[in-house]
């Protein structure tokens, strides 16, 4: 590793500490807007304790200072205490770790389907711009862009659930593969529905399983797809115009080498930097998908919080989302140091 | 002294780069359809008291009920759209549903101008500490999903549609401020800048007459085609009932309200389709108008590809 790239690491490592110590003050700053007593439940833990709020008022001095306040919380916070999620009667971290494996597990089939399918159109866009397919994956992408993901979700629900009688239903499994799930007999490797039923052997649990994932995942691919499209297709068609595209072709290397080897590699660069944003509209799209198609996940538990002010749920995820989010920036900005010197320097 | 072919209007540069942006709009037919659902949803707006005319007029937003059961009753000569859960009348949601978008879009972008331009200016232009404490915030918000956060925000501010319009304009005014502290950083290095400096203008004439003339015009472009997303993140809120109050005149409101009715019964799967099908396409018209204006602008403007 050579110096610069160590000490372009430490930078980079050293400004995330001032932004999650702003997102905690953010945070924080929500909290203020309630009253103590629904404060309170952010430091409750178990059902007992909910019983005596005044005691827990007492005791993380919610009637001191407010800088007081905010490291007695922060400290709490730090050792894994969120509260109390009265939507479903557990810790919020509790909450947090039964409802990630369903959102990962949606998110494993949409992410990759979305990048590839991204890309493919993109570069596909931009190599015949102007013409037919230009014009269809555009005008597609605009209003995949527009489209309202609740009504989308809706849609696909009337028509694949109802109007198909059922073909592609909304929940994680149905009843029977539920129940199957739940017994004694089916081990719990992952908490991934499609990966633990092949690790059981059982693949009609597979198939079940799959097919209450068909709608979720084709929401969210339509949605985030769009962006990806487009940025790749500008991005390529910025790179078919560079100097050495016209260099490579001159030469008279094919087309097909040209464009994928060429133009189509350096193009990828800005997409790239995309990543980050496709975990945020990722986040932000299983928030609506899960809570639309009873897709039990984190999105669709803090939807439930939310319309029920279960404030600790609401800003324990929030605090979930942006760690998520300000690591996922992290790993893609290293990752980008390393391919691309250049960067190191700025 | 002023020279006579510089001010000569035909070669004004900002102006014919305005007649070409015009020119090249006019030519493109996406851009046309664009302008034009614009257009329509803004005369819907604007005629709403003709089009549905509230029953109590002091409160024109509050959607009327013909009942309270709560099976959706299909479209009739009373009800054109129909009836929704609780008996809401679809059709008077969506005329004044029409107005909630065009306001939620203009307050939220005019307030989150207000706050990125004062924001971004100061940051641009003084640099250093302040500049460096600017941007920290905004990088705080950058954290979140947007989505996520203006979820927290709306539910600390509480249900109502003052509510909605803050958490918005709370989560989107960082882009704002760092477009203008980015465009401000090109201009400040111009020689007019240093001239004005150099003849003792203070800081609030060189940010007004000088900088921010020469910076604003993109961001005012960019903030104002947001109102389609801006409206949809409006949209979702409604829709996952943390938004505008019960029975409010809101596109999103009124996908909420239609959540139980999305397939009927085994017969007859669609038959409550106008609960959401008419709603939700007045969302995606209403974005989708501005998603294609917006899409011809970012052609058009991006120096890049402008003239290929």
């Amino acid at each position: 590793m050579s110096g610069d790239l160590r000490s372009y690491i430490i930078r980079r490592l050293l400004m995330v500490i001032p932004v999650l110590f702003g997102v905690s003050i953010l945070i924080f700053s929500v909290v203020q807007l309630f009253n103590p007593i629904e404060r309170a439940a952010l430091f409750i833990r178990s059902e007992r304790e909910a019983a005596n709020v005044e005691g827990i008022i007492r005791k993380y001095g919610l009637d001191q200072p407010i800088h007081i306040q905010y490291f007695t919380w922060l400290s709490e916070v730090l050792r894994g205490n969120l509260g109390w999620s009265k939507v479903v009667s557990k810790p919020v971290l509790d909450a947090l770790v039964t409802f990630l494996p369903a959102t990962a597990e949606l998110t494993l089939y949409a992410a990759p389907i979305t990048i590839l399918l991204g890309i493919y159109l993109g570069k596909k866009a931009a190599v015949h711009k102007d013409k037919a397919i230009d014009h269809a994956t555009r005008t597609l992408a605009i209003i995949g862009w527009s489209m309202p993901t609740f009504w989308l979700a809706i849609m696909l629900l009337a028509i694949f659930y109802g109007y198909f009688g059922g073909l592609f239903p909304p929940d994680r499994l149905s009843v029977e593969a539920s129940i199957y799930v739940q017994s004694g007999k089916f081990i719990r490797y992952t908490g991934i529905n499609t990966i633990d039923a092949l690790l059981n052997g059982q693949l009609w649990i597979f198939v079940d399983a799959l097919r209450h994932l068909v709608l979720p995942t084709l929401t969210l691919v339509v949605v985030q797809v769009a962006l990806l499209m487009r940025v790749m297709r500008s991005s390529m068609l910025e790179a078919l115009g560079q100097g050495y595209v016209v260099a490579a072709r001159a030469k008279g290397l094919d087309l097909k080498t040209v464009i994928d080897k060429h133009a189509g590699r350096n193009a990828m660069i800005p997409v790239a930097t995309l990543s980050g944003l496709l975990v945020s509209g990722m986040l932000s799209g299983v928030v609506i998908t899960e809570t639309v198609f009873n897709y039990k996940g984190v999105g669709w538990w803090f939807v439930r919080a939310a319309s029920q002010l279960d404030i600790p749920s609401v800003l324990g995820f929030s605090i979930f989302a942006a760690v998520l989010f300000v690591i996922t920036n992290l790993v893609v900005d290293l990752l980008y140091a390393y391919i691309d010197p250049r960067i190191r320097l700025t | 002294m002023v020279m006579p072919y510089l001010s000569s209007r035909k070669f004004e540069p900002r102006l014919r780069e305005i007649r070409f942006t015009v020119k090249r709009l006019r030519s493109s037919p996406l851009s046309l359809a664009g302008i034009t659902i614009i257009a329509a949803f803004a005369i819907i707006a604007v005629l709403a008291p003709v089009l549905a005319p509230p029953a109590d007029p002091s409160r024109p937003f509050n959607i009327p009920r013909d009942g309270f059961s709560s099976e959706p009753r299909p479209p009739s000569r009373e009800h054109i759209f129909g009836t929704t859960e609780g008996q809401y009348d679809i059709y008077y949601g969506v005329i004044w549903g029409s107005r909630t978008a065009f306001v939620i879009g203009i307050v939220v972008v005019g307030a989150s101008l207000l706050l990125g331009i004062s924001a971004g200016s100061i940051s641009g232009y003084y640099g250093g500490r302040i500049d460096n404490i600017i941007m920290r915030i905004t990088d705080i918000v950058f954290a979140f999903p947007g989505l996520i956060l203006a979820v927290a925000f709306a539910v600390a501010l509480g249900r109502s549609m003052e509510s909605v319009m803050l958490a918005i304009t709370l989560v989107s005014w960082p882009t704002y401020a760092r477009i203008l502290r980015g465009d401000i950083l090109q201009v400040k290095q111009e020689t007019y800048v240093e001239a004005s400096k150099t003849l003792g203008g203070s800081d609030y004439w060189i940010i007004t007459r000088h900088i921010l003339p020469n910076a604003i015009y993109p961001l005012f472009i960019v903030a104002t085609l947001d109102i389609g997303s801006i409206v949809l993140l409006a949209a979702a809120l409604s829709f996952l009932g943390i938004g505008v109050p019960l029975g409010y005149a809101d596109w999103g409101q009124l996908i909420n309200l239609a959540r139980n009715w999305v397939v009927g019964p085994p017969h007859d799967p669609l038959k409550y389709w106008y609960t959401w099908a008419i709603p939700g396409a007045f969302i995606l018209l209403f974005v989708l108008g501005w998603n294609l204006l917006g899409d011809a602008f970012r052609d058009i403007l991006d120096p890049k590809i402008r003239r290929r």
